[in-house]
């Protein structure tokens, strides 16, 4: 098991190398630059910032550059928001995402698995069709119409609830952008859930428990519930990232102060660190997580063996 | 009395296609220690008629007439009746023994569980008594093998496993579900053999589900000989196999290949078994039937029991199959 993890973060350095170097070469050969405004800057203000972010330089000179920032932990400065380095921009809003995010992958976890383990054992009941109803509905319905008719109804109508901000994540505050990003994936992991469940229910060594006498919730939880979690644990890790970083609707219509926002500016001002800095950020996440999956993989299927 | 005693057992299904009976009125009985064969193609409902008695039909699946097994009628009992028969009463081994055991839990817990749950052992205790079992079925350094999974096991040995597991709360009826047919020729007699020795040592009765007629001669008291779900012969080994007095008992028998004589062909029974959703009428046997005569394509004989408890079905006379 360590082998592998030692193994992992050996090819992981390559990779995120190749990434960085992809990212970096395609922002900057696309035309214009982060102070190509509307309102054109003087030529010599203009040769002093670029001075300042080594943009005259030629590419290949800023990318080593950039790399060696980087081995020292430095994203750089940011382009939109002078004072702040990308570093103390991620620091600050990278925790507000990552709980929202861990939060709402909790719950999409818990529910969903229940869900779809209660459809599959009621097959075709209407257990069944109500859940899967519920799951089909939570599937097709975009978060960016949800959220705003929760907000609707629980803040405005009912005042129960705030209608935005994160007050360093207190409860009341997370409900609902946490239901919100989580509706999607309780449905999705249902979903799966239920496949993969009815699926491991007709095979053959679930007859044999049966045979055997075994109580049927023994051979739920005992037999059947870890073969149907590999499917539903090879959807978590690229949907767990994508909780963490793709929460740009939810941080925005909740003016949660995450990632997400971070996200919109960079690419819309061409924010150069930030985009790089974001980048890496997805990409260790990614590659972190879906080594996470093949450790689970290995610990849920004695078949799978990592020499 | 008999351990087991079925009358007018029928499983039918609802498919979408209509009703199909897969077992049809089989009535038969089995003492204490007693080893029944049952024979028949692929299809012909043998399979069926053993998850029938335990239960474990799929959720289309219906069954009718009743099966008293120590006196108790053990067709449609509820959950928790039928987990008490299970595993301490009646044990089943199935026909492919790469799939019938958890590949995600090793060996030894899938043993000990039966124990721990039925005769509420300790993990102590169980694992003892697994491990004795696993030495009966002579499973080579049971106690190392006792912590590994299904997946470092060959397939005769993870059928061992599977009766090792059937006969832990030493049942009085194993039902063996072609145990034989997804081994090698070489294993399949060693499963055999070890089924033989065990029958001896519990005195265990025995269902032997299975196409080897070898098998049933060597290892059964009674034999029954399915058709299209149905009952085609039913008699003591010897009587069917030397005398046999149904056609499609004696087109099986002369099925099996010789070796003292060089035949230059197999013998078969020509043609296929029919669609149980559209059987025909008469005799299901009637269209591969060298024998069949006008009454059997318009009539469906009857079940006739002689000598005592044999059974044919078939219009022909003895004499005249003979």
């Amino acid at each position: 098991m360590l082998k592998l993890i030692m193994r992992r973060l050996v090819i992981a350095v390559p990779t995120l190398l190749i990434l960085i170097a992809i990212s970096f070469f395609l922002m900057h050969s696309a035309p214009g630059s982060p102070f190509t405004s509307e309102r054109a800057l003087p030529a010599e203000v203009l040769a002093n910032i670029e001075a300042k972010y080594h943009l005259n330089e030629p590419v290949w000179k800023q990318f080593f550059i950039y790399l060696g920032n980087l081995l020292q932990g430095d994203l750089g400065p940011s382009f939109k928001y002078k004072d702040y380095t990308v570093n103390e921009l991620l620091a600050q809003a990278f925790p507000v995402s990552a709980k929202l995010g861990i939060a709402s992958f909790i719950v999409a976890l818990v529910f969903g698995v229940t869900f779809g383990v209660v459809a599959a054992i009621r097959q075709n009941t209407w257990i069944d069709y109500t859940s899967m109803t519920v799951a089909m509905t939570g599937v097709v319905i975009p978060n960016f119409v949800l959220a705003p008719l929760m907000v609707l109804v629980f803040a405005i109508m009912y005042r129960w609830l705030p209608a935005g901000g994160w007050n360093d994540g207190q409860f009341k505050y997370m409900i609902l952008p946490v239901i919100a990003m989580a509706t999607h994936y309780i449905a999705a992991i249902a979903r799966i859930t239920r496949g993969s469940m009815i699926e491991v229910l007709n095979s053959n060594y679930i007859r044999t428990a049966r045979a055997k006498g075994l109580p049927g919730s023994y051979i739920i939880f005992r037999h059947a519930l870890r073969p149907t979690l590999l499917p539903v644990v090879s959807y978590l890790g690229p949907a767990f990232v994508g909780i963490i970083t793709g929460s740009v609707v939810i941080e925005t219509i909740f003016n949660i102060g995450g990632v997400g926002q971070l996200f919109v500016n960079g690419a819309l001002n061409r924010d150069y660190s930030m985009v790089m800095g974001l980048t890496i950020l997805i990409g260790v996440l990614t590659i972190s997580f879906n080594a996470i999956v093949d450790i689970l993989y290995g610990l849920i299927d004695p078949k799978i063996r990592y020499a | 009395m008999s351990l087991l005693a079925v009358n007018n057992l029928k499983v039918q299904f609802t498919t979408h296609d209509g009703v199909v009976t897969a077992v049809d009125d089989l009535t038969f009985s089995l003492s204490e220690g007693e080893t029944l064969g049952i024979v028949g193609e692929s299809g012909s409902g043998k399979s069926q008629m053993a998850f029938s008695l335990m239960g474990l039909l799929a959720k289309n699946g219906k069954v009718s007439g009743s099966a008293e097994f120590e006196g108790q009628n053990i067709l449609n009992l509820p959950a928790s009746a039928l987990n008490k028969i299970r595993a301490e009463k009646i044990a089943m081994i199935f026909q492919d023994p790469m799939t019938c055991l958890n590949p995600y839990m090793k060996i030894g817990k899938q043993l000990m569980e039966v124990l721990i749950l039925h005769k509420n052992m300790t993990k102590q205790e169980a694992k003892a008594e697994s491990i004795r079992l696993l030495d009966a079925v002579k499973i080579p350094e049971a106690k190392k093998r006792f912590d590994m999974y299904p997946h470092e096991f060959s397939g005769g040995m993870r059928q061992r496993v599977m009766i090792a597991m059937a006969l832990l709360c030493s049942p009085k009826l194993l039902i063996a579900d072609e145990p034989t047919t997804a081994l090698d020729v070489t294993v399949q007699a060693q499963i055999i053999t070890l089924l033989q020795e065990l029958k001896k040592e519990f005195n265990t009765a025995i269902i032997m589900i299975t196409h080897d007629l070898g098998v049933v001669a060597g290892l059964c008291d009674k034999v029954m000989v399915m058709y299209a779900g149905r009952t085609m012969e039913y008699g003591s080994v010897q009587d069917v196999f030397h005398k046999p007095t149904h056609p499609y008992t004696k087109g099986l028998l002369a099925s099996i290949p010789d070796l003292e004589f060089d035949q230059a062909e197999l013998q078969t029974i020509p043609g296929n078994p029919p669609n149980l959703l559209s059987l025909p009428k008469g005799c299901p046997f009637q269209e591969r039937c060298q024998y069949a005569v006008e009454l059997c394509r318009a009539e469906k004989p009857a079940l006739t029991t002689f000598n005592q408890y044999q059974q044919r079905a078939c219009h022909l006379t003895e004499e005249a199959v003979a």
